[in-house]
This record gives structure tokens, sequence and C-alpha cells, in this order.
């Protein structure tokens, strides 16, 4: 072969390559993003009941209760509006009522029925996430005030 | 009196680290030899001093001096003795230091080890690795200083996040840093190489041993820290492909590419361009991944702290330094000589394809760790991509790598037969087949991807089996000759061979844990038996405990088999009280087959009723002896008298590559 015919199949064996990659990509992105809500925005628009999402708040206190086999209900809360959770499961060591957490699983008739339950790593960090839906819901300030006075979250990270 | 002695000599370091960022390189560019002998003495120095300040910085987490900020947020004085040194890290400020330590280390290193390279080249090449560490340095004294003190010392301090007090952990991010950091050499010598307009054998054979050195610490620095994940988060699992681990996954692929095409560079004298573009993207994904995990833009265990300013600095020096070597490359780059040409067909072939395709999988990977970033700063709306994108884009990219693994060392260089090639692989195809039928019956349940997956998996070990029993003449000449030939191959050899069956072992491994997993969750009370993957388990109840700086909740299970003893697990739920933060330690007993794993949650009803989670893990065992054996090729090939990092002058090497390529 010709240098230039040998280039050429090198150039053309990468853009078949890139182009390959670029529809697995595309693909798994149709299939494979997850959305993120908060509670308000879970009841303001009507989600398809198969498609995966996310919702972060605060766990309600006093909403924990543990039903038979494993399985734990309780419900997530913006402040404004609270959404009902299922989720079968040991659930994160750092899972406590009254802070943040996100839940990913499916919105089906009222009730997130949830496989994977996230909390905060540590004691000075709350997801951003959950931070965003709180601000959202217009309870922010006051939730900051009250978590910087119980040092949940360092003085001066909220803005 | 220490701590401040440690911030003035990072205040030193800092000066130097300017003159040796500057004068070496002004010397270079004029052929000043003065100037140009000013970088190895200062590389030394700022070793020294960051030495110095790291040092101090430890001897106040030893001591626990709680006038020290940093040593209060993250110690106590109850705390064992390896935590208090690993502490000394496993904060924002500490581990900062810890990576400019490494880096002004790796400096010295090149400095010492580098004495027979051309002048010009090692004082350009000692210029840039100190104008990133002034960079870090001004990032350390301006928005992270370490050393702060406190007005008043309070009795005791905030103890260390205690998922992080573990084994481990304790070691995991000296090895990350030290691969991340690593590939700053490669990125220096790519540097200099373009400020000089000249690439060739030599210098890629001076950059190999830097970059092996950095890929090795990188495998077992990712490893470790996958096995942290695998034991200590207690969900069975040990690859989440969260952006955490994606930030140091992506640099990995980038140089496990780099140390492929600096052979071809080396042997061929060609790829250069290629091998410069590696070496920068792979030094700027392992800044990107600092950023990533330090800046706190990540949900994480590794996000220390929220502070903007900190963010935006690291962004700063990100775009300076990623942006100024790409624009150093585009201006440079295409005045690089084309080397010698080869056939697609060829060992040259097989390493440009490896290449592409890690490249592509890395390229990939970014998308998918940027994609929310990028969603979120546009003001779109929050979205999260899971390991379900990862594994969809990443496994059909690795499958083909895989499969074209076994068939690449068999290649001569320049061209290549694949029929030949093909042909001596027929025992392989042979056995892989064989396995994949074997597998198929064994587990009835088995889904035919994970079958293929093993069945590639034996593809390659027995690839890489025929490809060292050619070297040796196995079978085709008398036993002990073989042996003798065995012997007597090159460390770089067995590197390479070790290095490649380790990846076939961690296929296997990977592929049977994630498809023939059994989790079994439920509440047991004392006396109850679950039966998992052949295994039972009887649970007998919990007890309390009391740790040094813990109190556990210990639940106890006695395993049988074919109603056998076979062994007691004792997870447990630990809370240290300081910190006020529960961990899970889960109860893990090793078999060649796989892991048996048992996890205690809360306590449930009044009857001493515990809910548990019990895993049976197929072939995780074989990951992790994957990535031993792939770091045991590293060593292996950097103990290669060929692959000493003090590399001899220009000259005898060439010679000797070409009586090597004979």
């Amino acid at each position: 072969m010709k240098p230039k015919r040998r280039r050429l199949t090198f150039v053309l064996i990468g853009m078949g390559l890139l182009g390959a990659a670029a529809a697995l990509v595309l693909a798994a992105f149709r299939d494979s993003i997850v959305f993120f809500y908060s509670p308000t925005e879970i009841l303001a628009k009507a989600l398809p009941a198969e498609q995966r999402i996310r919702v972060g708040g605060l766990v309600e206190e006093g909403s924990l209760e543990k039903v038979a086999g494993g399985t734990v209900r309780f419900k997530i809360t913006d402040l404004a509006e609270t959404i009902p959770v299922t989720y079968t499961g040991i659930l994160p060591d750092l899972f406590r009522e009254g802070q943040g957490v996100v839940a990913q699983g499916r919105f089906q008739e009222g009730v997130l029925k949830a496989d994977e339950v996230l909390a905060k790593h540590d004691e000075n960090y709350m997801p951003p996430e959950v931070a965003d839906a709180l601000k959202k819901s217009g309870q922010w300030e006051h939730m900051k005030d009250a978590m910087e006075g119980a040092g949940q979250i360092p003085k001066g990270a909220a803005k | 009196m220490i701590v401040e002695i440690g911030h003035f000599a990072l205040i030193l370091a800092l000066v130097v680290a300017f003159a040796q960022g500057t004068v070496p390189l002004i010397g270079a560019h004029r052929g000043d030899a003065l100037w140009m002998a000013a970088a190895r003495p200062a590389a030394l120095t700022q070793a020294v001093l960051v030495a110095m300040a790291f040092g101090a910085l430890m001897h106040a987490y030893v001591t626990s001096d709680f006038s020290v900020l940093n040593v209060i947020n993250n110690s106590h004085s109850t705390k064992p003795l390896i935590y208090k040194i690993s502490g000394v890290w496993g904060n924002h400020e500490g581990s900062m230091l810890l990576w400019v330590l490494i880096l002004a280390v790796f400096g010295a290193a090149v400095a010492v080890f580098g004495r027979h390279l051309p002048p010009g080249l090692s004082a350009r090449a000692l210029s840039v690795q100190a104008l990133i560490a002034f960079g870090f340095l001004l990032f350390i004294l301006f928005t992270s200083n370490p050393f702060e003190r406190v007005a008043l010392a309070p009795a005791d301090g905030r103890d260390l996040n205690p998922l992080l007090q573990d084994p481990g952990l304790a070691f995991h991010p000296p090895f990350l840093y030290l691969g991340y950091v690593g590939f700053s050499v490669a990125f220096s010598f790519a540097i200099a190489a373009l400020l000089e307009g000249r690439v060739d054998a030599a210098w890629a054979r001076w950059v190999r041993p830097w970059t092996l050195a950095a890929w090795t610490f990188l495998t077992a620095g990712i490893g470790l820290g996958s096995w942290w994940a695998y034991y200590e988060l207690g969900w069975g699992g040990w690859w989440y492909w969260d952006p955490v681990e994606n930030a140091s996954f992506m640099p990995w692929l980038a140089g496990t590419a780099l140390l492929h095409s600096a052979v071809v560079v080396e042997k061929r004298d060609t790829l250069k361009g290629w091998t410069i573009f590696l070496a920068i993207v792979a030094f700027s994904l392992s800044l990107l991944g600092t950023f990533l995990v330090r800046s706190g833009v990540l949900t994480s265990v590794h996000a220390f702290a929220v502070d903007p300013a900190r963010g935006v600095f690291i962004l700063v020096l990100l775009l300076v330094a990623i942006g100024g070597s790409f624009a150093l490359f585009a201006w440079r780059g295409p005045a690089l000589m084309p080397g010698g040409l080869f056939r697609p067909v060829s060992r040259e072939g097989a390493l440009l394809l490896n290449n592409l395709l890690l490249a592509t999988a890395t390229a990939v990977i970014l998308l998918g760790t940027l994609y929310p970033l990028f969603i979120d700063a546009v003001g779109g709306a929050k979205v999260s991509v899971g390991p379900p994108f990862f594994d969809s884009v990443f496994v059909p990219l690795m499958v083909p790598l895989v499969a074209a693994l076994a068939v690449g060392p068999l290649l001569p260089w320049k061209r290549g037969d694949l029929a030949g090639a093909l042909g001596r692989l027929k025992l392989a195809f042979v056995l892989a087949a064989a396995a994949v039928v074997g597998i198929w019956f064994v587990f009835d349940r088995g889904s035919v991807l994970a079958v293929l997956g093993l069945g590639l998996a034996a593809w390659l070990a027995v690839g890489v089996v025929v490809e060292i029993a050619g070297r040796i003449h196995l079978l085709g000449i008398a036993p002990v000759a073989s042996l003798r030939r065995l012997l007597g191959l090159p460390r770089a050899a067995w590197g390479m061979t070790l290095a490649h069956f380790g990846l076939a072992v961690l296929v296997a491994g990977v592929t049977a844990s994630s498809a023939w997993k059994v989790e079994k969750i439920q509440t047991m009370r004392p006396g109850d038996t679950v039966e998992v993957a052949g295994y039972t388990y009887r649970f007998e109840g919990a007890r309390d405990v009391q740790g040094p700086n813990y109190a556990a909740t210990r639940g106890r299970f006695t395993v049988t088999r074919d109603g056998e003893p076979f062994v007691v697990l004792e997870p447990e739920k630990r809370l240290y009280p300081v910190q006020q933060m529960p961990t899970t330690e889960a109860a893990i007993r090793s078999t060649f087959l796989g892991d048996l794993y048992a996890v205690i949650g809360d306590a449930e009803g009044n009857e001493g009723g515990f809910v548990t989670r019990l895993y049976f893990n197929p072939l995780v065992p074989w990951i992790w002896a994957g990535i031993l054996l792939m770091v045991a090729g590293g060593v292996a090939s950097l103990s290669d008298r060929r692959h000493r990092v003090g590399a001899p002058g220009r000259r005898p090497l060439t010679t000797e590559a070409a009586s090597a390529k004979a």
C-alpha cells in the first residue's frame, strides 16, 4: 500500500470508531440519564410511571416506619410538599430523620418506589441537590440558619 | 515552633519553585549552560523544603497539637497512631500538601536520575515540573493553608471521618497521588520536547520508565480504593462508576494508552505527535480529577469542603495548564518529524488500535462524568448519569480491545501476518470455546453475555501463554533449553505477560461478579437460617463490643455447607461517638470461587431481630488478584535493565535499540 492509502486506512478506522462511540453514547444517554426533581416539582408534573427519577429533600421527622422483611417507608419533604417513599434494603449509615437524602426509583401511584437511597457522606455535608431543592421551595434561608447553628453545614458555605 | 518552620519552608519552596520554573527555561532558550544548571539543585532544594513542611504537619498530627486548626478538624487524641498519620492526608489541606510533596519528589528524582539527559531537555523538563509546583504551592498558601493556628486550643479534636479510618484507605491516597502526579514527569518531558522541537526514540526511552512507574502506582491506588469501597461501604459492590472513581480511571486509561504508544516511539520512531498528545492528556486528566474531587462540585466522601474560592482557583490553574499545553501542542506539534511507516496489520497497528479504543473509552467516560455538571452549569435540569450509561458504552469498547490483545503481541513490527497469528491462537480459541460451553452448563441460569465474557477472558489468558510459549520455543526444543530461555527472558517481557494475564483474570472477575451475584436482604432473629448460593447462614444474635474509639454491635453468623461447619462471620455496625457517625464493617470470607459477604443493619422488633444483608459475590477475589498481577507486571518491567529510570546518554541507547531489534 502507498503511504497515503495507509494513512487513509488509519483515518477511516479512527472515524469508524468515533462514529460507533457516538452511537453508543447517544443510545445510552437516551436510556440511562436520570433527572432530579424536588417533591414540589414531582407533584406539579405528570411523570410517566416507568421513568426513573431522583428525588431529594429532607427526611420528614417522625415519618420513618419499618415494615416486615427489611422494607422501610419514609417521606421526603422540601418543606413545601412531601413525597412518600418505600425502599427495601439497608439504609445508608447516615440516614436520619430531619436530614438530607436523595432517593432514586420510579414514581408510581403517588409513591416513590426507591431502589437506591443516598445520604450524605459525613456530618458536615448536605447533598447539593437537596440544598437546591430547598432553595427552590423557598425554605432554604431558615433551614440554613438552623443547620449552621447545629453545625450540620459549615458556616458561610451556604449562599 | 515546628509548625511555623513548616509554614516558612513551604513559602521558601514557592520562591524556589518560581526560580526553578523560570531561570533554567530562559537558560535553555538562550543556550546558557550556567542558567540551565540551576535546575537540578533547585529541584533538590524544593523537594527538601516541601518535605520539611510535610514533616512539620505530620509532627503536629502525631503529637495531637490542637492549636493547629487542621489538626483540630481532622484528628482526635484517642485515634490509633496509623490514623493520626493518615489523617494528615485525610483532609483537603493535607492532601494538597501531599500532592505537592510527591510532585517535588518526582522532580528531585528526575534531577538525580537524569544526570545523563541532554542539558536542554533536562532543564526544560525540570522547569515545567517547577511551574506546576508553583501553581499548587500558591493554591495551598493562599486558599488552603494547613498550618493555620487558632488562638485558643481546644482540649480535643473533632476526629477524622470514620469512613476514612481504615487501613485500605490510609494508603489509597498516597498511591493514587503517586500515579496522578507521576504522569507530571511524562507531561514535563512532553512540553520540554515540544519546546525543543525534537522527539526521538531516546526521548521515549527516558519517558517510559516514569510513565510505567506512575501507571503502576495508579493501578495500585485505584485497586486499594475499590477494595475499600467493597468491604467498607457494605453494599457488596466494588465499582459504582461514581464521578470520583471515573476521575481516577480516566488518567489510568489515558496512561495505559501512553504506555503503549511510547513503545512504538521507542522501537519504531513513529506516532510521536500522538504520544506527546497522550502525555498531555494523561496529566490533564489527573489535574481534572484533582479538580473534580477537591472542588466540591461532586457529592462524595472526597469532597472535604465546599469552598468556592478553592474551586475557582483550581479551575484557573486547570485552564492555564491544560489550555497552555494544548496551545503549545497545536503550535509546535506539526513540526515533529514523522517517522517510519507500517501496515495496518502489524505490531504498530495493533498498538494503535489499543490506543484508539482506550482513547475512545476515556472520551466517553469524560463525557458521562462531565455531562451532569455541564447541564447544571448552563442552567438546565439536574441529571445524573449512572452505571447503566457507563456499562453500555464502556463494555462494547473493551470487548474488541481484549479480543485483539491476544493477537497483538504475536504480530511482528512493520508488517504482520494476521492469518499466521490467528493460526497460533487455535489452541486459545478451542479452550475459550470449551470454557464457554463448560460454564454454560455449570451455571444453568447464566446470561449469554456473561458466559461470552468469561470466554473472552479465557481467550486472552491462553493467548498470553501462547505468546510466552512461542518466545521460549516450548515443545520445539528440549524442555531444559526452553526453561533456560524462560529464565533468560528480559524482565520487561515478564512484565507484559503478567500485566496482560492479570487483565484476563480481572475480566473474568468483573464479568462473574456482576452477572452471578446473589443478594438476600431480610430480618433475622437469633436461630433463623438463610441459604445463599449453597451456604447456610444461621444468625446467632448480636452483642455490643467496645473498640478503641468506637462502640459496635457485632452480629454472629455460623455458616455451614452441606451440614459441615464452614466459617463464622462477624459483621459489625460501629458508632464513632466523636463525630456521632455510624459505619458498616462487612464480614467477608474469600474462597477461590467467590466471597461470602455478610452485613448487619439496624435492630428490628423486640426479639433480638436485625436487618441482615447476605451476599455471594462470585470471583471477586479474582478482581484483586488481577490488579495485583498488573501491578506485579509494572514492577517487573520497571526492574528491567533497559527501563532503568537513570537512562544513559542518547547515543549508546540508540545503538542498543538497534541491536535489540535484531
